[in-house]
């Protein structure tokens, strides 16, 4: 895993998950929704990563623990990325 | 041979909530009504029958009743007076979330023997001041000092509050925490107060007694529950409360429907060998019922097996959440259409107030489905669901 993909996730983050903090001062294993992110926000951040990283989630991986983390979202990436 | 017990266990218990329904709710449900006060009456009958506590699992002193059982009881009772069918409905979504999130932890397996022992009701505190009736945004939060813990909550609607016996009541996780970042506090008698109590005078539903009021509550650190909100939401509070609501929903167009039913068989036999007028509508209004039934209970058994199968990939899918929001929008429209079109079945009969055909009562039960939780609400949860989600 690069650290371009975890800032490029940041990048996502910051423009869609309403965060209560800056998120590239998010370390890797910060919960997400502790740290603000709303279940309304998270449709907002599956749709930016899909585009980022021109994927398509399968309805399988819309759960809430792929996107407790920026970890967890990289961790799916790299299975839909193969 | 155990499924058949098992069967007429059920049905026994049915029997039990349908004979209080005819019995205690129907002979009281105008006064209930008319005077917007709880269904105290009814209240007690289903404690004394032991209603409120069958949830509980056998080993903590209940009769360890699944979700499809109780959606068909709120159902049963829905039929006689929806505000008690409905202080049911929020009672047993209050417990489930004791049931299905104590995980092992020995104190709130203490609270449910006591909860049992005790025949308690528990009541729910989620809406605010401010956030409204977005369950999972707070802006109260719990205060911890050692052991103890103590809370503030602007609620907006505290149903059967003054009845209840604990309340539980959503809250942030500290001072720090994020709006959606919650837990779910248990305040038991003697440790919570209601101040600043509003008034509960609405169009239906006026028998839930849901006033506004200041919740002032103070406890044991283990009332805190462990387990995040978030997950207590997903599945079980928004699932069971969806269901069980869309249960009631059904017992009130099962009683409309019926009461259209009678007319029409009173009309038959008064003039035998003609097929009365507004008979195809009355067939029509039977049909749209057995859809409403397929929906409710077809989904009621599928939450339940997923329960018992601990099927947590599936109930906390979005594809789950997104029929079970639908479940709530078709219910709360089906509902209004029904009794509306059974009210034009029987006529005047259905209109006034003082007749045994009225549907005035019903009528205006039915509408609050549509804002209690607000379908707009629903609809945007389930908009942004369609805008990533692919599959049915």
């Amino acid at each position: 895993m690069t650290t371009e993909i975890y800032t490029r996730i940041k990048d996502v983050l910051a423009s869609h998950a309403e965060l209560n903090q800056a998120a590239d001062s998010l370390s890797e294993d910060d919960d997400l929704f502790a740290a603000g992110m709303s279940s309304r926000a998270t449709v907002g951040v599956m749709l930016g990563l899909e585009s980022e990283f021109d994927i398509e989630f399968p309805d399988a991986m819309l759960r809430r623990e792929v996107f407790e983390s920026v970890r967890s979202i990289a961790n799916a990436l790299e299975t839909l990325r193969g | 041979m155990q499924t058949q017990n098992k069967q007429k266990e059920m049905e026994a218990r049915i029997a039990i909530i349908d004979r209080i329904g005819r019995e205690i709710a129907r002979p009281n449900a105008d006064d209930v009504d008319i005077k917007a006060r709880f269904p105290i009456e009814t209240a007690n009958a289903l404690r004394e029958a032991g209603a409120f506590i069958w949830p509980i699992p056998v080993e903590f002193g209940g009769l360890g009743v699944d979700s499809y059982e109780l959606a068909k009881q709120c159902a049963v009772l829905g039929q006689y007076d929806a505000s008690a069918a409905a202080a049911l409905a929020m009672h047993h979504t209050q417990i489930l979330s004791a049931v299905h999130h104590a995980n092992g932890n020995p104190a709130l397996q203490d609270y449910m023997r006591r909860v049992a022992k005790e025949n308690r009701i528990i009541a729910s505190v989620t809406s605010e001041v401010g956030p409204g009736g977005n369950m999972r945004n707070s802006q109260c939060a719990v205060e911890r000092q050692g052991d103890r813990y103590t809370l503030t909550k602007k609620a907006t609607t505290v149903s059967y509050g003054s009845y209840a016996d604990d309340l539980m009541i959503t809250a942030r996780k500290d001072s720090t925490a994020a709006a959606g970042d919650q837990v779910l506090v248990i305040a038991e008698r003697g440790n919570f107060e209601l101040k600043d109590k509003g008034v509960w005078d609405t169009l239906g539903m006026r028998g839930t007694c849901s006033e506004p009021a200041t919740v002032v509550a103070h406890g044991e650190a283990w009332q805190v529950m462990e387990v995040p909100f978030a997950d207590i939401a997903t599945y079980t509070m928004v699932p069971t409360s969806h269901l069980f609501w869309a249960a009631c929903w059904y017992g009130v167009a099962t009683d409309a429907v019926n009461k259209s039913r009678e007319l029409l068989r009173l009309k038959a036999r008064s003039m035998p060998g003609t097929t009365p007028m507004g008979a195809h509508r009355v067939a029509d209004l039977d049909a749209e019922l057995q859809s409403m039934e397929h929906e409710v209970f077809g989904m009621a058994r599928e939450y339940a097996d997923a329960i018992a199968q601990n099927d947590n990939e599936k109930l906390g899918g979005l594809a789950f959440a997104k029929r079970i929001n639908a479940l709530k929008l078709n219910c709360s429209k089906k509902v209004i259409a029904i009794v509306t079109e059974a009210m034009a079945t029987i006529g005047i009969q259905a209109y006034k107030n003082n007749s045994p055909f009225s549907l005035s009562r019903q009528l205006r039960d039915a509408h609050s489905a549509v804002m209690q939780v607000h379908n707009d609400r629903i609809q945007q949860t389930n908009a942004s669901i369609l805008l990533v989600h692919k599959g049915a």
